[in-house]
């Protein structure tokens, strides 16, 4: 089995391999092991959970812990972050747009939850920052300051939340650079491995942010020229 | 300098920096790892708690299961202190907002682990670990925590036997740093992964700091103890939660019969599944009968990992599984200030022996221990760093760095390090006796010996994952001698220990904690008196 890996971004660099049925990850290793120790690419727990491991196979993100590898795969590393080195890539600046939009609990009330109230951001709360969305977001792409898929999804998991209390500066924080640049394209839900679906979690942000009185600025300017949303609600 | 350094950014450091924070102005939390890539984010069963709502259990009850699983080998003081703060500890997580399941009466769910009277494993599907792993990690955030990531520890700064900082390896740059603070706590994870394909654990769980802290003169205790999982997934050693057998799941044999106590502490378990391999019988796990729609509510990242890996499908068909190495309970020797040997060198977690699993660790208390001893490490850190004068020496050490780019590169180490593995796997795993394990002893001298000989192949500064694999291998070596060493001076069988040639439980002579440290320039064994 023939497997090509982008080592910079020049060339591909290819590998024959004896394995059959394997995961990428367990191609990796046993490259890095028998074949080229210079081969870099970060992993840990080799079950899906950790978010180490994400790069891209035939131009799609995936976990190489979960990827079956098949013959002729092409694996580069993610899209739109730095490289380290090879498959490494440096997450940090996606990771501070968790900061940046307050994505914590703000203030706690203490109450029952119920099985339904759980239900409103359980599927939010399986994210791994595997930070693959990142890699799939065309508005990313161009616009390094916006604020990307999983900090939204994770704001929404916290807006959501029952036990929350205090919302107003996250509505807040994601009016610039945030829900209302995203054009709804969908190719984070279909990068993510956990089925989680950045896009339709900003949809409802955009939704609770209306019902707080803001309103899309593109509409605004569109139809009223200049009309500032916060100015007179 | 900061007032306090926390090295390991699993669960552990997280809430130990977070209790810091709370009381002193500087705080750092290094790493090895990105912190939601830490191995806590695996653990899938649940965190113990004797909450009141479901009514059949106490916390006494809780106190009383820990001590007999851990074959009386646990701390009373200890596994007090574990078991009454749990209640503040599930509080505290539900006050940052970690997402756990609900029960009908929109309470926390609860659910029922091995050696445990009654359903107390708090949880989240499964994957509890996971959302305590995030949900900490976003309060750092919240609290403004600042994180060094991609930090390899490669030593501490001790004089007199006094810690003052450490020495890390940034991975992004391979440049050399050293962190000058007032106290330091580990926080590091376990060492399972001496086990290697054998062990149910993430790739980081080398042991370093251990042994790190014992080249500095710390004293690690019971480092004998190693919990085998009794459920892996048989190819690859991932593991299938005990909540599996928890809600009802069998283990069979080739024949289709059951042969054990499912529900059992996991020594016992596992010895019997031993026995039953040693027979020549395939094991495995059946939770057909639990039926798909609870399967995919309670189980999902089983069900997805046996597809995967063992090419099965648990609703129709049945899991392979054999036992494997999944937690240590040995580590660095602590008091009840959780501080080492070492004066100002803290340690917690899975990394550190509390003393509250004694020789075989309920399932779920690991968690619960992180939380509640994560706190209490923070706050006593905190005070010691408060109350101590500024203490700040030159010490110039030899960089392993340095030594290891004399190393000639004749040897694979990788293949040392899979040999090394098997051979654990063999005579250091669920039974051992004198002989297997002084095999074991004489391959890691000569596995010592051949040290130069080995080394690194990748030259770059940039990410050398090949440079860090060989420093983890060197730290799991120093390990491995200490384990091996310890588990022949124990001359019993207890729990997690299993000697084949005492079969019996000796308290007159071993009702006590193996104690490890540097004599001069050897290892020696002692017990507790
Ligand atoms: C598959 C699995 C399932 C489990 N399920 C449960 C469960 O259901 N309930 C339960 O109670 N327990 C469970 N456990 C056990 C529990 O998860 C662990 O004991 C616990 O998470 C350990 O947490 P920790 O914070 O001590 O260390 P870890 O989470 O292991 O973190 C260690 C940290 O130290 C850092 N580190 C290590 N070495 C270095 C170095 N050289 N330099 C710098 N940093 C370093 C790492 O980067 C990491 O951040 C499970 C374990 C496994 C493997
Ligand atoms: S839906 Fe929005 S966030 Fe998701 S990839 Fe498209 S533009 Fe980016
Ligand atoms: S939302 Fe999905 S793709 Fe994005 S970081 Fe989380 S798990 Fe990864």
């Amino acid at each position: 089995m023939i497997i090509k890996i982008r080592r910079d971004s020049e060339t591909l660099e290819e590998f024959e391999v004896l394995l059959e049925d394997n995961t990428l990850l367990e191609v990796l290793e046993h490259i890095k092991s028998t074949k080229d120790a210079t081969l870099s690419y970060d992993h840990s727990c080799r079950s899906g959970v950790c978010g180490s491991c994400a790069v891209r196979v035939n131009s799609k993100e995936e976990l190489a812990c979960e990827y079956k590898l098949k013959d002729g795969d092409i694996v580069e590393p993610l899209k739109n972050i730095k490289i380290i080195r090879d498959l490494v890539v440096d997450n940090d600046d996606a990771q501070r747009f968790n900061q940046k939009s307050n994505a914590w609990l703000e203030s706690y009330i203490k109450t029952d939850v119920s099985k339904e109230d759980e239900k409103q951001n359980e599927l939010q709360s399986d994210c791994i920052l595997c930070t693959s969305c990142y890699s799939a977001c065309p508005v990313y792409e161009v616009n390094k300051e916006f604020l990307g898929p999983f900090a939204l999804t994770r704001v929404w998991k916290y807006v959501a939340d029952k036990r929350e209390d205090d919302i107003k500066q996250k509505i807040e924080l994601i009016q610039n650079n945030g829900i209302w640049d995203c054009t709804l394209c969908g190719e984070c839900t279909i990068a993510c491995p956990q089925g989680i679906s950045p896009k339709d979690d900003i949809m409802m942000l955009r939704s609770k942010s209306g019902v707080k009185g803001y309103m899309d600025p593109n509409f605004s300017t569109m139809s009223f020229g200049g009309f500032d949303p916060n100015g007179g609600f | 300098m900061l007032d306090v350094l926390v090295v390991g950014s699993g669960a552990a450091g997280l809430r130990a920096g977070l209790s810091a924070k709370n009381s002193v102005s500087s705080v750092l939390i290094a790493s090895k790892q990105f912190p939601t890539r830490s191995q806590t984010c695996m653990a899938q069963g649940g965190i113990n708690a004797a909450l009141s709502h479901s009514g059949e259990d106490s916390v006494e009850q809780h106190f009383k299961d820990t001590i007999k699983a851990g074959n009386d080998l646990a701390n009373e003081d200890a596994v007090k202190k574990l078991t009454s703060n749990a209640k503040e500890a599930i509080e505290y997580l539900e006050s940052i907002g970690v997402c756990f399941s609900r029960d009908e009466n929109s309470k926390i769910a609860q659910r029922k682990l091995g050696g445990a009277y009654a359903s107390r494993a708090c949880y989240a599907q499964d994957f509890t670990g996971l959302k305590i792993l995030h949900t900490l990690y976003d309060e750092c955030n919240k609290q403004n925590i600042e994180f060094k990531n991609d930090y390899f520890l490669l030593d501490l700064l001790v004089e007199n036997n006094r810690c003052f900082g450490a020495i890390f390896l940034d991975k992004k740059t391979g440049k050399v740093e050293e962190i000058k603070a007032k106290s330091v706590i580990l926080a590091t994870g376990g060492y399972s992964k001496i086990y290697g394909k054998y062990s149910t654990n993430s790739s980081s769980a080398t042991g370093d700091a251990l042994a790190i802290a014992y080249s500095n003169g710390a004293k690690l205790s019971d480092m004998e103890f190693v919990q085998f999982h009794p459920t892996a997934l048989k190819n690859s050693s991932i593991l299938i939660s005990e909540s599996a057998r928890g809600s009802g799941g069998y283990l069979v044999n080739s024949k289709g019969e059951r042969f054990t106590d499912e529900l059992a502490p996991r020594d016992i378990v596992s010895r019997a599944i031993d026995d039953e391999i040693k027979k020549g019988e395939d094991i495995f796990l059946d939770i057909r009968h639990l039926g798909e729609e609870f399967i995919d509510e309670e189980l999902p990242q089983e069900r997805k990992l046996a597809k995967l890996y063992e090419k099965i499908d648990p609703v129709s068909e049945l899991i392979p599984i054999k036992p494997s190495a999944h937690y240590t309970m040995g580590g660095l020797e602590v008091d009840e200030n959780s501080m080492s040997s070492i004066e100002a060198l803290f340690g917690v977690g899975e990394c550190a022996n509390h003393k509250v699993h004694g020789a075989n660790r309920l399932g779920g208390n690991s968690l619960l221990e992180l939380i509640v001893f994560g706190k209490e490490v923070g706050e006593n850190a905190c005070s010691f760093a408060k109350n101590s004068n500024l203490f700040d020496a030159q010490n110039v050490k030899e960089n392993i760095l340095q030594t290891i780019k004399t190393y000639t590169n004749e040897v694979d180490f990788y293949k040392e390090k899979e040999a090394l593995a098997e051979l654990f796997y063999k005579n250091v795993g669920i039974s051992r006796d004198e002989s297997s394990l002084n095999v074991v002893l004489l391959e890691i001298s000569k596995m010592k010996e051949n040290l130069p000989f080995m080394g690194v192949k990748d030259k770059s500064e940039v990410y050398n994952t090949n440079l860090i694999e060989f420093l983890e291998f060197m730290n799991i070596l120093k390990l491995s001698e200490l384990i091996v060493s310890s588990a022949l001076k124990r001359k019993e069988s207890r729990g997690a220990h299993f000697r084949s040639d005492y079969l019996s439980r000796d308290d007159i002579n071993f009702q006590t904690h193996s104690i490890a440290s540097l004599k001069g320039n050897s290892l020696n064994v002692e017990f507790k008196k």
